[in-house]
């Protein structure tokens, strides 16, 4: 099923008496969501990435814009009726029910023609079940469950009834390191298994991009960029995009164009023909340096932290706003310690250059 | 450790004394009373030892009368309270606009004096020579009949009483629901309305088993409180209960003890366990029950 975002617009009216003006959640949000795709909506808190899930499960209206689902507009129809499958942060699961009667819940308020017999929702419960691997823990209550079993729990139920779209709201922040990338490969396997497509919230880039098809970066209700995890991650849009992806983060520096050379303070570490001269900033993603004793960029050396497959260079430079500027090279090459610098030569598809008020991206 | 054990027990000395003297101690001898056949209190001699004094209160027709009406009591208003205090409860939690002042409402009948709170009813239903009460001015009004409420048949007397009592436990009751249910998270809701869940089920296969831990507490205490009942016939019937019919367990105690037909510990203490052994039995009933009904988180 294909979801469609019109110009999404969701508005909660201020509160208190010292505030003026509503608080826009989301901001003129267009998208079309592909049929049987996982997308990873992104951004830091308060970005209006859980209130764009929560206008897609039908719980919130939409101040303005418009939701299809396929060719319906579901816009007006309440939760109840959109048929869609929603995972809570907190699961939501009923602590007095077992496992079986949670899972069967949604199946036990169909009406109607879709009204199943007693046998049909069994066996539908027990498919949802061994879908998410949880053959044998039928009869427990979910106090007696692990977190991650639990989360299975939760997303059994939503796919049990087979709804049109699945929502998962932060799915893997209660849980733990390991469990998180266990869980998130659960998530992508049952996603491409039943073929549902899919919209996940995090605030974990790592997590959007090792699962997602698309991820949606979103910032103060607006979107920032919509592509796959790897294009946004090579093409940032902005500076906020590609500050918020990677780890460590990119570095960030302030810069200038002249005659077509980059400054980053008073050397040229890399030609930049047919940007015209400007003030800008530049952002280096931590893979774009190359270690060269007659390199052209210079920083001071603090020290070098040893990963095993390669080396992370922690050093200094008077233009960065980083606490630190960190360059991952690879580990057969040698940083002389006793040297108080360290030169590098700048990868060019590593480097990006944004407008210094807008933040937008400068092309190179 | 055993230093440790030592302390743990001067530290719960205080309380145990208290529940010692007041609780416990009380509670043996009237026990024992119970069973002493015209038992003097001033010069501390009795008759004999035996079931003399559950024979007779037993076969008292006053006794029998009070068991009677408390059992009505009981029977009437635990449901017809908890039901409706529910009912209130849960349409407060689902308005925004006035819920402080609705709540503030309901609670007031808490903080007011029983006995104030009688005399207004009194006068709403009581029958004089220059007014039939509001009541009964609204019967008239539907056409009706005019009724006593306070002196006149046995079940207009029993209605007032059971009235009275339900609007005198209601405030608690809603207070106390009102906060179990603003504890059920908003997610459950939300889960089950995303699942298509209707109202109603809602209602009874999330609201209830959530908030059944109060709702149970408020039936136990609910019981015991109706058999309890004493003030509240005094407050609308006067003091002479025995004559209009309307007496209780705990008022014929104690008109036993102090009532025109007082000087009877005996008596009073038979009576007493008797009630006692019937609160006893209801309790225990209602955590058998529980066991299936009530889930706790």
């Amino acid at each position: 099923m294909k979801v469609v975002l019109q110009n999404l617009t969701k508005k909660f009216p201020a509160r208190g008496k010292g505030n003026k003006g509503d608080v826009i959640a989301v901001n003129d949000f267009s998208f079309e969501i592909p049929d049987g795709k996982l997308i990873g909506l992104l951004g830091p808190s308060g970005c209006g990435k859980s209130t764009t899930l929560h206008l897609l499960s039908g719980l919130q209206k939409p101040t303005a814009g418009k939701i299809f689902f396929g060719e319906d507009d579901v816009t007006d129809l309440p939760a109840e009726h959109r048929g869609v499958g929603l995972v809570f942060q907190s699961y939501a699961l009923y602590p007095h029910l077992n496992v079986r009667q949670n899972i069967m819940f949604p199946l036990e308020n169909l009406k109607g023609k879709q009204k199943l017999t007693k046998e049909q929702m069994l066996q539908k419960t027990e498919e949802a079940a061994a879908l998410v691997q949880l053959e044998g823990l039928l009869d427990r209550k979910p106090s007696e469950l692990s977190g991650g079993q639990q989360q299975r729990v939760a997303i059994a139920r939503a796919l049990v009834k087979m709804p049109r779209i699945l929502l998962l709201d932060e799915p893997l922040s209660n849980l733990d390191a390991r469990l998180r990338l266990q869980t998130r490969e659960e998530i992508r396997r049952i996603q491409k298994t039943t073929g549902i497509t899919t919209v996940f919230v995090t605030h974990d880039q790592e997590e959007a991009m090792s699962i997602s098809d698309l991820i949606v970066v979103m910032k103060d209700g607006v979107v920032q960029q919509i592509g796959a995890p790897q294009q946004v991650y090579d093409e940032p849009a902005n500076l906020f995009v590609a500050k918020f992806l990677g780890t460590p983060p990119i570095n960030v520096f302030e810069a200038a164009v002249k005659n077509g050379w980059l400054y980053i303070g008073d050397e040229a570490v890399l030609e930049v023909p047919g940007v015209s001269d400007r003030e800008a900033t530049a952002a280096i993603r931590p893979e774009g340096f190359v270690l060269n004793e007659n390199g052209k960029f210079t920083c001071q050396l603090h020290r070098v932290e040893v990963m095993g497959r390669d080396i992370t260079v922690v050093c200094g430079h008077k233009c960065t706003e980083n606490p630190a500027i960190r360059a991952i090279i690879r580990a057969e090459n040698k940083v002389d310690t006793a040297c108080p610098t360290v030169r590098f030569d700048l990868i060019r598809q590593k480097v990006f250059l944004f407008d210094k008020q807008t933040g937008e991206r400068i092309g190179l | 450790m055993e230093q440790n054990n030592r302390k743990g027990w001067l530290y719960l000395l205080p309380a145990m004394l208290f529940l010692g003297f007041f609780l416990v101690y009380p509670l043996v001898d009237v026990f024992i009373y119970s069973f002493e056949e015209g038992y003097n209190s001033a010069s501390q001699t009795y008759f004999g030892i035996g079931l003399y004094n559950y024979n007779y209160v037993l076969h008292d027709p006053y006794f029998l009368q009070a068991l009677k009406n408390t059992f009505i009591l009981v029977a009437i208003t635990v449901p017809v309270s908890t039901g409706i205090a529910l009912l209130i409860s849960v349409g407060l939690a689902s308005i925004k606009p006035l819920r402080n002042l609705y709540q503030t409402v309901y609670f007031l009948p808490y903080v007011t004096n029983t006995l104030a709170v009688g005399l207004v009813f009194m006068i709403l239903f009581k029958k004089t020579a220059y007014t039939d009460g509001l009541a009964n001015l609204i019967i008239n009004w539907f056409g009706g009949e005019s009724v006593d409420f306070i002196d006149g048949p046995y079940w207009a007397k029993m209605f007032v009483l059971c009235f009275y009592t339900v609007w005198a436990v209601m405030p608690f009751k809603i207070l106390v629901l009102t906060s179990a249910l603003a504890s059920v998270k908003q997610d459950y809701y939300n889960a089950a309305k995303v699942d298509g869940t209707s109202k109603l089920r809602i209602f009874t296969k999330i609201t209830l088993p959530m908030i059944s831990p109060t709702l149970f507490y408020l039936i136990i205490t609910g019981f015991i409180g109706a058999f309890k009942a004493y003030s509240d016939a005094v407050a609308l019937f006067g003091t002479n209960l025995n004559a209009a019919q309307m007496n209780t367990i705990v008022g014929y105690v104690y008109d036993m003890l102090y009532g025109n037909s007082g000087g009877y510990p005996s008596y009073a203490s038979a009576a007493a366990i008797i009630l006692f052994a019937i609160v006893l039995t209801i309790t225990c009933i209602n955590l058998l029950v529980s066991r299936k009904h009530v889930h706790y988180a």
